[in-house]
């Protein structure tokens, strides 16, 4: 059953990154271009994702605990640290270069089509790149 | 290259990606974040652990071909920009979500619908820089 459930909620993410124009990349980056070829549509995919997240969320999070596991899993830090906005900070960048972001190439990968290949496969070596530093700057802090 | 401006499908694609993250929170208790599912794949803590994610990536891949079986046609991709700048932008990328701990979808809607100081300070940064990344690439650079 969490197995089923899991496929059911990445069906409907994958369905909606298709119709809603995240995983193509012409759009995205026309959306942040307000100085040239400039597409709002985006902010019509974030206002209703954000919507109904936040309300839906409101009754989710009363019940003690989700269907399927003992407890919700929820980040409980809410400090900022030089990680969190540096890196926020890189997503972007690559983000302007590329214009597909990890949401919207993962369910693109269904299409086959190439470009999206490249990009998930220079994604994830920037993922184990990022892993291998952290990895690395963890065991000196130890060692200090 | 110009694009058609589709404010309903945008809409109810949004709204889909919002149902799909109350309902992975309500069934596993988990947040709808790319960039934390798929490095969790990469390391998973248990074969449990590996199931529910790999699962949800086989359903978001799925997304597109059931768009296809139903519409007729796969969704548009179309890619303004080099197979250098996918391969660039795709490096970056993947080093800014794993030391940022999130993306578009972790930050951008899960935990701004929480309403998390770091997810909307995460969110405020990733889009400014996105802005000023494009805007420097296609009327500075020139690309």
């Amino acid at each position: 059953m969490r197995l089923i459930a899991s496929y059911i909620s990445g069906l409907i993410f994958g369905i909606g990154i298709s119709i809603s124009g995240m995983a193509n990349p012409a759009k995205v980056l026309n959306f942040f271009d307000i100085a040239g070829t400039w597409d709002p549509s985006l902010i019509f995919v974030m206002g209703g994702a954000l919507i109904v997240t936040f309300i839906g969320y409101r009754f989710v999070l009363r019940r003690p605990a989700p269907t399927f596991e003992a407890s919700f899993k929820l980040p409980t830090r809410s400090d900022l640290d030089l990680p969190l906005i540096g890196g926020s900070a890189l997503f972007g960048i690559g983000w302007g270069i590329a214009g597909f972001c990890p949401g919207g190439a993962l369910p693109a990968l269904g299409t086959g089509r190439s470009e999206v290949i490249i990009f998930t496969v220079a994604l994830l070596a920037g993922i184990f790149a990022a892993k291998a530093l952290q990895r690395l700057s963890a065991s000196r802090a130890k060692a200090a | 290259m110009d694009t058609v401006f589709t404010p309903w499908q945008s809409l109810g694609g949004g709204i889909l990606i919002g149902a799909a993250s109350i309902f992975l929170m309500a069934t596993l208790g988990r947040i709808m974040g790319a960039t934390g599912i798929l490095a969790g794949l990469l390391s998973p803590s248990s074969s449990a652990d590996f199931g529910w994610r790999a699962a949800i990536l086989l359903g978001m891949v799925s997304g597109p071909v059931v768009v296809m079986l139903t519409s007729g046609q796969m969704p548009e991709i179309q890619v303004p920009v080099s197979t250098t700048m996918l391969a660039i932008g795709g490096f970056i990328v993947g080093i800014g979500v794993t030391f940022g701990s999130g993306c578009t979808s972790g930050h951008g809607v899960c935990g701004m619908a929480r309403l998390s100081p770091r997810s909307i300070a995460a969110t405020v940064t990733f889009m400014v820089m996105t802005g000023i990344t494009v805007y420097i690439v296609r009327h500075v650079l020139g690309a």
